[in-house]
């Protein structure tokens, strides 16, 4: 079933418009497509150019702090009797999360490129944040879009992205969630193409995002593989990271995606379980289908609506996911699974209390999985979780379903 | 010759401009739309532009979405869009239908089973707003082999050469996007889209229908003056969400706006 993927098979994804096996592609209207082209061509051309990459590794380095640490978590993998478990500590990163490696590369690019004007959509607010941030760094105008419920559920992320002097806009249409922003989002770069530019938030949409946001995101991986190597001599037995649109897990995956002893798993969304429809998993129950630009895994009906998803994590909380994430789920390299809002919670509560971690709700998902993979898996293997993001913004939520009033 | 083509042609003939105004099928009502569609033939248009409600219509600006959501509320499928055009082919064989929407729709249901159900059913043009010619190559063929006009969109930032890439995909005529942004926005340059369509006649035979932003007479007169026809949109589509409730009183306004459009397109025949 699995293919042994090589360096020359993968340099030659995404092909030239943009397709990962029969994934990904560019699916947009007309208006978008001079400047998807021109953006694909200044990408191309910037991602081999010595200034630009090493102005990008040393805003990595001085400004978000990397490398990020891979941490042993102790007591964490006393308690659950298997393999070994690691941290990748995304969640020290300059704003909470990994979505300012992808910021920072996207901004520098929005620079070279001349443009003032940046737009994002955001779900948990983190990427909000993290494009709000690089734009007060630069002096850009910034405007994020979001959906309303998220707006209601991540106030502190909204505030932040106040503070730091973008414009909020709360999406009030469909399900008022990633999706809806996602589609406002794409409305207003249709009526302001000629100025504007947009740094999508994962590795979605249409041809070159899913290809750029990897590339900046790729730091993760060949961080975790360096100092996997480093510190215990040998590359990790298992990789797993959550999944909305995959942009922590694409950048974790990546670099390892050729040495076969590794075992990647996607960690989806179950929402209230897969069983209740209730979920956002579309590479464990959807099908493939067309959505903001890309051909990918979706969740939707017989008619080619798209479903509303549900999942206790706004930013996992998405009926789409990145294209070469369906490609490898497709030739088998990479293992698509789910945890329930339940026990993403209740992960959240162990990490914070075995190893006074606090991880986003999103990550939570990816420690759930691997505190039951490992469990199944010998003391001398090593299991690497992406912790992708810190859990301050959550704090509602749990509190909440907890019955409690901050 | 297609249908669409005959009628485009017949009317270059006589000197006219092409009226075709575009509702979303299932809008207010499923039950309504074959209704509509022949109101709006009685008030003189020449090609319907049918939309086929999709969730997530990128593309459109409020009108259309909540259009969208009205009629994915009465379960507005794509097959029940192609019963309503073989509803409406029942009493009418002359005026071209032809299918606006997106892509997930059409490939929830099979590229062939909907080309083959959309002839069947009598459509003769298929315009998907997120389908760009580049990713049409097995589509369009797909298409114009069963006698489905290929219709695909051109923007104020098409280039030269995608603008004859796109003509090469097209049949029956291409649709100009007025302005840069989502429909039913008003910021229509008409000197501005005069220049870009007389540079697309330069480029292509095909007729070149314009849309987004024309509202009323004046609007429709000016672009036609240098189009071969103009769609209308937002405003139809806004006129019906006002009288929801009143079917007749929805089929008056309707007729009410597409008159004084007519006589304003056919006040420059020649």
């Amino acid at each position: 079933m699995s293919v042994k993927l090589t360096e020359e098979m993968l340099t030659a994804l995404p092909d030239a418009r943009g397709h990962f096996g029969a994934f990904g592609g560019r699916f947009v209207s007309e208006t978008l497509m001079d400047s998807l082209m021109t953006l694909e061509r200044e990408y191309l051309r910037l991602k081999n150019d010595p200034e630009f990459q090493s102005t990008f590794d040393k805003d990595l380095a001085d400004y978000v702090g990397r490398p990020s640490p891979l941490y042993f978590a102790e007591r964490l993998t006393r308690e659950t009797g298997g393999a070994q478990i690691w941290l990748k500590r995304e969640d020290l990163n300059h704003t909470g999360a990994h979505k300012v490696n992808n910021t920072i590369g996207q901004a520098l690019l929005a620079s070279f490129l001349g443009k003032k004007r940046i737009i994002a959509e955001t779900g948990a607010g983190q990427h909000g944040v993290a494009t709000a941030t690089v734009c007060a760094r630069l002096g850009l105008e910034c405007h994020v879009f979001m959906g309303a419920d998220d707006v209601q559920r991540q106030s502190l992320n909204v505030y932040r992205m106040k503070l730091l002097g973008a414009q909020v806009h709360a999406v009030q249409s469909g399900s008022r969630t990633l999706k809806d922003a996602m589609n406002d989002a794409m409305r207003d770069w249709v009526t302001n193409v000629e100025d504007t530019f947009y740094i999508i938030g994962t590795v979605a949409g249409p041809h070159p995002y899913p290809l750029l946001v990897r590339d900046f995101q790729s730091v993760i991986g060949r961080e975790t593989r360096r100092q996997s190597l480093e510190k215990t001599g040998k590359l990790p037995d298992a990789l797993v990271a959550c999944v909305g649109g995959g942009s922590n897990a694409i950048g974790m995956f990546y670099p390892f995606l050729t040495d076969e002893s590794v075992q990647l798993y996607g960690v989806e969304a179950g929402g209230h379980g897969i069983e209740t429809g209730e979920h956002a998993a579309p590479l464990c129950a959807g099908r493939p289908g067309v959505l903001h630009g890309n051909r990918t895994y979706l969740m939707e009906d017989d008619d080619g609506q798209i479903a509303s998803t549900h999942s206790v994590s706004a930013g996992l909380d998405y009926p789409g996911v990145g294209p070469e994430h369906s490609w490898l789920k497709d030739i088998g390299r990479a293992n698509y699974v789910s945890v329930t809002d339940e026990e993403a919670l209740e992960a959240f509560r162990m990490l914070t209390l075995v190893e006074g971690i606090m991880p986003a709700l999103e990550s939570a998902h990816a420690v759930a999985y691997a505190v039951k993979l490992a469990a199944t898996m010998d003391k001398d293997q090593m299991v690497v979780i992406n912790v992708s993001g810190r859990g301050d913004k959550d704090i509602h939520t749990v509190a909440q379903l907890d019955g409690i009033e901050l | 010759m297609s249908r669409i083509e005959g009628v485009l042609q017949t009317l270059k003939g006589q000197g006219r401009k092409a009226l075709i105004p575009f509702i979303t099928a299932g809008d207010p009502h499923p039950d309504e739309t074959v209704g509509l569609m022949h109101t709006m033939v009685d008030a003189g248009v020449d090609i319907i532009e049918l939309g086929v409600p999709f969730s997530d219509p990128m593309a459109d600006g409020p009108v259309i979405q909540l259009a969208c959501e009205r009629a994915l509320k009465h379960g507005t499928s794509l097959r029940r869009v192609l019963a309503m055009v073989s509803e409406f082919r029942k009493t009418n064989d002359a005026t071209p239908v032809v299918l606006m929407g997106y892509l997930n729709p059409i490939e929830a249901m099979g590229y062939e089973a909907f080309a083959d159900a959309a002839v069947e059913a009598g459509v003769d043009g298929v315009l998907t707003v997120d389908l760009p010619p580049e990713e049409a190559d097995d589509v369009a063929p797909m298409f114009a082999k069963r006698g489905l006009d290929p219709i695909f969109l051109l923007a104020p930032t098409t280039t030269d050469e995608r603008i004859r890439a796109i003509a090469d995909h097209s049949s029956g005529y291409v649709y100009y996007v007025s302005f840069n942004g989502v429909t039913g926005a008003a910021k229509i340059n008409v000197d501005e889209v005069a220049a870009k369509v007389a540079h697309i006649h330069e480029l292509t035979a095909l007729p070149v229908g314009v849309g987004f932003g024309i509202r009323d007479a004046e609007t429709a007169a000016a672009v036609g003056r240098v189009s071969d026809g103009v769609i209308v949109g937002s405003v139809l589509v806004d006129t019906i969400a006002r009288n929801q409730t009143d079917i007749d009183a929805l089929k008056r306004a309707l007729t009410d706006l597409l008159n004084p459009m007519r006589e304003a397109l056919d006040s420059l025949a020649s």
